[in-house]
């Protein structure tokens, strides 16, 4: 009967908000088997090099990656396989970068988190924190330039990186420039070992962004539906003039810094907090108590997720490493330009 | 009428930016200002919206150039002084130089580094940090020593698909003047013979170059000829003229005036020693600045770096080996 008393215009409402939600879900599902399996390749020494995961970062980081669209630009960082995937990434490039196939975007030359497509706005992040952003300015700048309306750029990082010059940096130059920038900060309460409590001073970073001059966003960053909600609003303003935004989500990374951590220092407290929550089983139970799905409906949604990846890795295990006989040694585009082999 | 080497710095991104509209300079007081020394002077009004201040914010600045080059655009980045180009570091040598090899996309820069030394500036405002950045894979390092040089290099330095340095030397910016701007041009990658002879080979680049030409004129007196190469880029770095000459003259004296460890100097004989031991008369001899910062005082600045009169008792020394 409810139901019935609502105008169509709410019931589309609801559903968009519905479609948007499981969408969300899929993804972060999508991210969280991907990981396990990343992290399950890494303990039978099938990676070279380390492995980052984003467990409990998937409800913040598929925002970004669906608020964002065809045209806009993106930086994700080391835990953001859901928005990566939201914002387009095939699991095949991903899982052909952490197994270093000669056929994935980096071809062997860069591995692991390092990937992306630069053309299609996927930045591939270098490990210096914070230096992604002022790229990311650059790129909205090209676009003010080439005259690509309303494009948005979104940049994620962590605690630890609003500690660098680069994150001042970058912020203070998007705000004066009035670009359509989304800095996302994932406080995940440790950047490595390093608590909070030896990483900033104020009591919430979320008011460094008055510092410049821009909007600031706070959000639990354990609640799919905030998140949205959220970081939906920020891309919104900035794509509508109202320059730089700054979203701070507060959650707890459920992992260790890569998989080579066991994360022994983090506080037991945090993890029986709130903050300590898994955003996917929140995400889940929210579908439950909705009605948007039910047990079965996520039993089948994991199983489809599983054999997705299963076979991306089944595939990419079968294709070639990069051949040091064929790779050129060459660092530039200019290729008259470079120096012969004599010297190396 | 005659043009500097400054005037032809800013002659140069003048035509860049009104023959290419994907460049656009970005910068310290470049805008409506000028420029700290006025190499972008009048071109904030010529080209409206395309000369931008920038914040100080070395960091931010090539960062927002790597993102606007692999958006298509060609940033010209002017650094105040190369010496600030420190603090901007982390954004050459691991963001740009590191972007096409591991992308396959192009990332054009050019960032400017008015560098070297004049009297009086010290420490912080006269580094030569042409080496430093020559050691990383990824980027093309030009040092124009002639007016025609700056002028036809930085154009091609806008022209080229990948991160370039340009070393431009303030001691030279007003104390150099040609007639006219040149039509044509060496390429870059090529070295030139500034000045030929048979006796001993000069290698040098930048404002040394014109050091070494007073010296080969100076010696030409007792009798010497000697041959000054000016190597117009360091990397690429044209080993195979630097190996012809010597292949001439059977002597070796590389000058810089960067720091001394590793460099310039050391890569041009480490590559005549492995390569052309054979053509040596003599053990090939390098000359560099001293090993510590750049004095502020004109009595050791004049002496902390090569000038004419040391690097003349280096070649009457290398002469007489």
């Amino acid at each position: 009967m409810a139901q019935a008393l609502l105008n169509p215009e709410t019931v589309d409402k609801v559903s968009a908000i519905r479609d948007e939600y499981v969408k969300a879900y899929r993804y972060m599902l999508l991210a969280r088997v991907l990981d396990d399996k990343y992290a399950s390749l890494y303990r039978m020494g099938k990676i070279h090099g380390g492995v980052f995961l984003g467990r409990g970062q998937e409800a913040l980081s598929v925002a970004v990656g669906l608020a964002l669209r065809k045209g806009d630009v993106f930086a994700p960082l080391i835990r953001d396989a859901a928005g990566r995937l939201a914002f387009g990434e095939t699991v095949l490039d991903a899982v052909r970068t952490y197994l270093g196939s000669a056929l994935g975007p980096m071809r062997g030359r860069d591995g692991n988190v390092h990937r992306g497509h630069p053309q299609a706005g996927l930045l591939p992040m270098i490990s210096h924190l914070g230096a992604m952003i002022s790229v990311v300015n650059g790129v909205l700048l090209a676009h003010r330039f080439q005259k690509v309306g309303q494009t948005v750029g979104a940049a994620c990082i962590g605690d630890g990186a609003t500690s660098t010059g680069a994150f001042h940096e970058a912020l203070n130059q998007a705000a004066v420039e009035r670009l359509p920038l989304v800095v996302v900060i994932a406080n995940n309460q440790y950047a490595y070992s390093t608590p909070t409590s030896r990483q900033f001073a104020c009591r919430s970073l979320v008011e460094k962004a008055a510092g410049y001059g821009m909007a600031g966003h706070e959000v639990d960053g354990t609640d799919l539906g905030a998140c949205l909600s959220v970081v939906g609003h920020a891309v919104q303003q900035a794509r509508s003039g109202a320059g730089p935004q700054m979203v701070v989500a507060e959650l707890l990374r459920l992992c260790g810094h890569g998989e080579h951590d066991d994360a022994g220092y983090v506080d037991p407290r945090l993890k029986s907090s709130p903050l300590g929550r898994d955003c996917l089983k929140v995400a889940e139970a929210e579908l439950l108590r909705r009605g948007w799905a039910d047990a079965a409906g996520l039993a089948s949604w994991r199983s489809e997720m599983v054999q997705l990846v299963e076979a991306a890795v089944a595939q990419v295990q079968r294709e070639p490493g990069p051949d040091p006989y064929r790779e050129d040694w060459c660092a530039l585009a200019s290729r008259h330009l470079a120096e012969g082999h004599t010297y190396s | 009428m005659s043009i500097t080497y400054l005037e032809a710095i800013r002659e140069a991104q003048a035509r860049a930016l009104a023959e290419d509209p994907r460049v656009f300079i970005y910068g310290q007081d470049v805008g409506a200002f000028g420029g700290a020394f006025k190499a972008t002077k009048n071109l904030a009004q010529e080209f409206p919206g395309r000369v931008i201040d920038s914040p100080i914010s070395e960091d931010a600045m090539l960062g927002l150039a790597v993102g606007a080059a692999i958006s298509g655009m060609r940033p010209i980045i002017e650094l105040q002084f190369a010496d600030f180009s420190t603090v901007a570091f982390n954004q050459i040598v691991n963001q740009a130089a590191t972007l096409h090899w591991r992308t396959k996309v192009p990332c054009p820069i050019t960032v400017r580094l008015p560098g070297g030394g004049t009297s009086g500036s010290g420490p912080f405002h006269s580094q030569s940090l042409e080496a430093v950045y020559a050691h990383y894979p990824g980027l093309v390092v030009l040092t124009p020593a002639t007016v025609e040089d700056a002028y036809s290099m930085l154009l091609e330095a806008v022209a080229i698909d990948d991160p370039v340095i340009f070393c431009e030397h303030k001691y030279l910016y007003y104390h150099l003047k040609a007639e006219a701007l040149p039509t044509e041009a060496m390429p870059v990658g090529k070295a030139r013979i500034a000045r030929t002879g048979r006796d001993l080979t000069l290698v040098t680049y930048s404002a040394m170059v014109h050091e070494a030409l007073a010296v080969a004129e100076e010696l030409a007196l007792e009798g010497f000829e000697l041959e000054v190469v000016d190597l117009r880029s360091v990397k690429p770095l044209d080993t195979d003229t630097v190996m012809a000459s010597v292949a001439r003259t059977g002597r070796l004296l590389a000058v810089g005036e960067a720091w001394p460890w590793g460099g310039v100097t050391a890569e041009v004989i480490a590559r005549v020693a492995s390569e052309g031991f054979g053509l040596l008369d003599a053990p090939p001899q390098r000359l560099n600045a001293k090993d510590t910062p750049v004095p502020y005082h004109p009595n050791l600045w004049a002496v902390h770096r090569p000038t004419a009169h040391s690097i003349a008792v280096a070649a009457r020394n290398l002469l007489q080996l």
